[in-house]
């Protein structure tokens, strides 16, 4: 079999499925409908993996597909193009849905096929997504996986709060890409090209002028909404707040970071050299440092566990555009990994979160003190995932953020590993208090009253029948594996040289271009690895550290000195007013877009229009 | 460029702002939901404004008449043209599903108004 097939395989397999399954889901018995499904999210794990090596395996590191009989040298036609990175978040999405629909099998009891369907249509869009070699394709798979995650997001139609996050995720993300079609629309206007190749060659002909600059302003908009870059964020914590549990792990383990696929992949392919790199550097080291300072202090605050983790993923989300802005192979591969990493974490603590709802009937950390004391397995876990997820060695999240902050700070931010050591300390924190107040009632008992600003967890649904007496075998196994994978991605000695090869070939513009022109290029010259180093191992202990010590203080916040009266009171009043803006108000929310859109403008239009 | 194309501009980020302008300052979410899709119509006008070549023919070709014949009298763009009609389809979808949103969140939270759903904060 040709590698060329798999791509196309890649997108049509889980559509069939999903249309398989509304059409037989009606008559079938459950047990059917669950091995269907992930018997086709399995198919395309197999075909993404293949494509991976394929890609890996061919000169330039690039796989391009032509379809519909077009080929490259004609000047119409669409192309479907692989690099080892692309492939890799293929194969990362299609594992996780696996993931996800194991889940499903207990859990979820009143989801009907077309649950199932749901999960594998999402799966096409997100793997059309990445293959994608033309920017209005990319658009359409965005908004197939946009228009399929609304319908997730607000799945259990009858819980009031989930209708509410899905139709505000729903108006804010389907803007944003409307606003990507405009720039498209403007680009197109421009070059009278949509593929990302040759817009890149035509955009390479004439110095950048404003319209061209705009036109990418408003490209990365959609691709920063999906991203959750703040200000772009605040869907994120409300969708993610109300989804269904195995909804949420693909969420926050792939669907955000394929925003951030497409801003890198329209920035380093089509924009490369014609943007200046020192001011797109500088705009994602800020756009990047404030998300994660954001996601941070807003993850710290939360008592209602699936708001935690999905702040957390804001607070990753600063982390990963950090290190993708440094725009060169070692920040990319520190990036990747860091995204593979921390995917296999926050998927199992999701699905931890899931089992604590459905076993006690809350998601509320402060309601659920000391609930969990008898629970044997799920408190270990969560304790060890939390700790991954603060960056201890030698779990993959770890590896990727000594990868990462090692490269950012040789790119021209020194401060980076106490960004990166802070934020993931901080986060890491957040779920070892959590785990220690559900699972091992420490701390002392918080009183009741909540603040203003607060959305407890206790109003959740449970997702299952009745609640749960046991933890069923189908969905502790998610958890274990992901986090042993998680785990492997650490150890396993080639991995760094590995995502070091992808990284390049995924910033090597010129053999981009040659696979998508069907001509030769030679294939870059293999960057350097970085894997674990001295200082990368005692600065993820560091944070683990911090991270238990934070946790500590937080439990025991009470017999701890009160800072001064006057300090107090003001920092009390800013993070109220900062949480305030999460209003799950959609007015607001589109306010904020467009505030992004004019910050985007300033911190990358001025710059390189003033050059 | 002429003054069709800047019109036609014009009107398209007229339209894009507008929409938003309704979102950001909507009182019901059907309204919202209907501004979007005016924000979206931004889209098909610029698109189709791209595409559009003053005194030009629609890019229908006889099937009997070889393309490189036809393209010596001017036609418009077709790819905008199909483009639009994908952004169609999109919209009907999104609007469709947003749409039936809006109408279980009247139905759960007995109200339509951004500003009394509370519930998702901080």
């Amino acid at each position: 079999m040709a590698v060329s097939v798999l791509a196309p395989l890649a997108v049509g397999v889980p559509i069939v499925g999903a249309c398989l399954l509304l059409v037989v889901g009606r008559w079938a018995p459950r047990p059917l409908v669950d091995w269907t499904a992930v018997a086709t999210a399995a198919a395309v794990v197999v075909l993404d993996v293949l494509l991976l090596l394929g890609s890996a395996a061919a000169p330039a590191g690039h796989v391009a597909t032509w379809l519909g009989g077009w080929g490259p040298g004609g000047p119409l036609g669409i192309a479907l193009v692989a690099d080892p990175v692309s492939a890799g978040a293929a194969v990362l999405a299609a594992a996780l849905t696996v993931a996800a629909l194991v889940y499903t099998w207990r859990y979820l009891d009143s989801a009907e096929a077309h649950f199932h369907a749901l999960l594998l249509l999402f799966l096409a869009g997100m793997t059309g997504f990445v293959l994608s070699g033309d920017l209005f394709d990319m658009f359409v798979f965005f908004e197939l996986m946009g228009a399929v995650a609304y319908a997730l997001t607000g799945f259990r139609v009858e819980e009031p709060s989930s209708v509410q996050g899905a139709l505000a995720f729903g108006v804010v993300n389907s803007f944003g890409a409307y606003v990507t079609l405009t720039g498209i629309g403007v680009l197109y206007a421009q070059t009278g090209q949509l593929g990302l190749a040759p817009l890149a060659v035509a955009l390479q002909e004439h110095p950048p002028g404003a319209v061209v600059v705009g036109g990418f302003v408003l490209v990365l908009t959609g691709f920063c909404v999906k991203a959750a870059i703040v200000p772009f964020h605040f869907w994120l914590d409300d969708a993610h707040a109300v989804a269904p549990t195995p909804v949420c792990v693909l969420f926050s383990g792939i669907m955000v970071e394929l925003g951030l696929y497409g801003v890198f992949r329209v920035t380093t392919t089509v924009f490369g050299p014609v943007l200046p790199e020192a001011d797109l550097h500088r705009a994602f080291l800020v756009l990047g440092t404030l998300t994660a300072l954001l996601g941070a202090l807003l993850c710290f605050l939360q008592r209602h566990l699936k708001r935690l983790l999905a702040y957390s993923t804001i607070a990753h989300v600063g982390l990963f555009v950090a290190a993708f802005g440094t725009l060169d192979p070692a920040g990319t591969a520190g990036g990747a990994l860091y995204v593979a990493g921390h995917a296999a974490v926050k998927s199992a603590l999701f699905l931890v979160a899931g089992s604590i709802l459905d076993r006690y009937g809350s998601v509320d950390e402060i309601d659920l003190h000391g609930a969990g004391r008898r629970a044997r397995l799920l408190p270990w876990l969560m304790l060890l995932a939390g700790f991954a997820l603060a960056g201890l060695p030698p779990f993959g999240a770890g590896l990727g953020k000594a990868v990462a902050e090692e490269a950012v700070a040789e790119a021209g931010a020194p401060w980076a590993p106490v960004l990166f050591v802070l934020v993931s300390a901080v986060t890491g924190a957040a779920v070892l208090r959590a785990a220690c107040r559900i699972y091992f009632g420490l701390g002392s008992r918080p009183d009741k009253d909540t603040a203003r600003e607060d959305t407890t967890g206790s109003g959740e649904e449970a997702e299952v029948g009745g609640l749960l007496q046991r933890i069923p075998a189908t969905m502790l196994a998610p958890i274990v594996v992901l986090l042993a994978g998680g785990l492997v991605l650490g150890v396993l000695p080639g991995v760094p040289a590995a995502f070091a090869v992808a990284a390049g070939h995924f910033l090597d513009r010129a053999g981009y271009l040659a696979a998508a022109f069907g001509t030769v290029a030679a294939p870059p010259a293999p960057p350097a690895a970085s894997g674990w180093t001295a200082s990368g191992v005692a600065l993820g202990l560091v944070s683990a550290v911090l991270a238990a010590l934070l946790a500590l203080a937080a439990l025991y916040r009470d017999r701890l000195l009160h800072p001064p009266g006057p300090g107090r009171r003001v920092g009390v009043a800013a993070v109220g007013r900062l949480r305030g803006l999460h209003s799950g108000h959609i007015g607001d929310y589109l306010t904020w877009l467009l505030v992004g859109v004019a910050l985007l403008a300033v911190l990358i239009g001025v710059p390189v229009l003033l050059r | 460029m002429t003054v069709l194309h800047v019109s036609a501009y014009l009107v398209a980020g007229w339209l894009l702002l507008a929409g938003a302008f309704g979102i950001a300052r909507s009182r019901n979410l059907v309204h919202a939901v209907v501004c979007l899709s005016v924000a979206q119509s931004g889209t098909y006008v610029l698109l189709i404004a791209v595409g559009y070549q003053s005194g030009a023919s629609p890019p229908v070709f006889d099937g009997s008449t070889p393309p490189d014949v036809a393209a010596r009298s001017p036609v418009v763009d077709p790819v905008v043209q199909a483009m639009t009609l994908t952004d169609v389809v999109v919209s009907a979808t999104v609007t469709a599903l947003l749409l039936a949103l809006a109408v279980q969140v009247a139905k759960r939270h007995g109200t339509l108004d951004p500003d009394e759903l509370t519930s998702l904060r901080g």
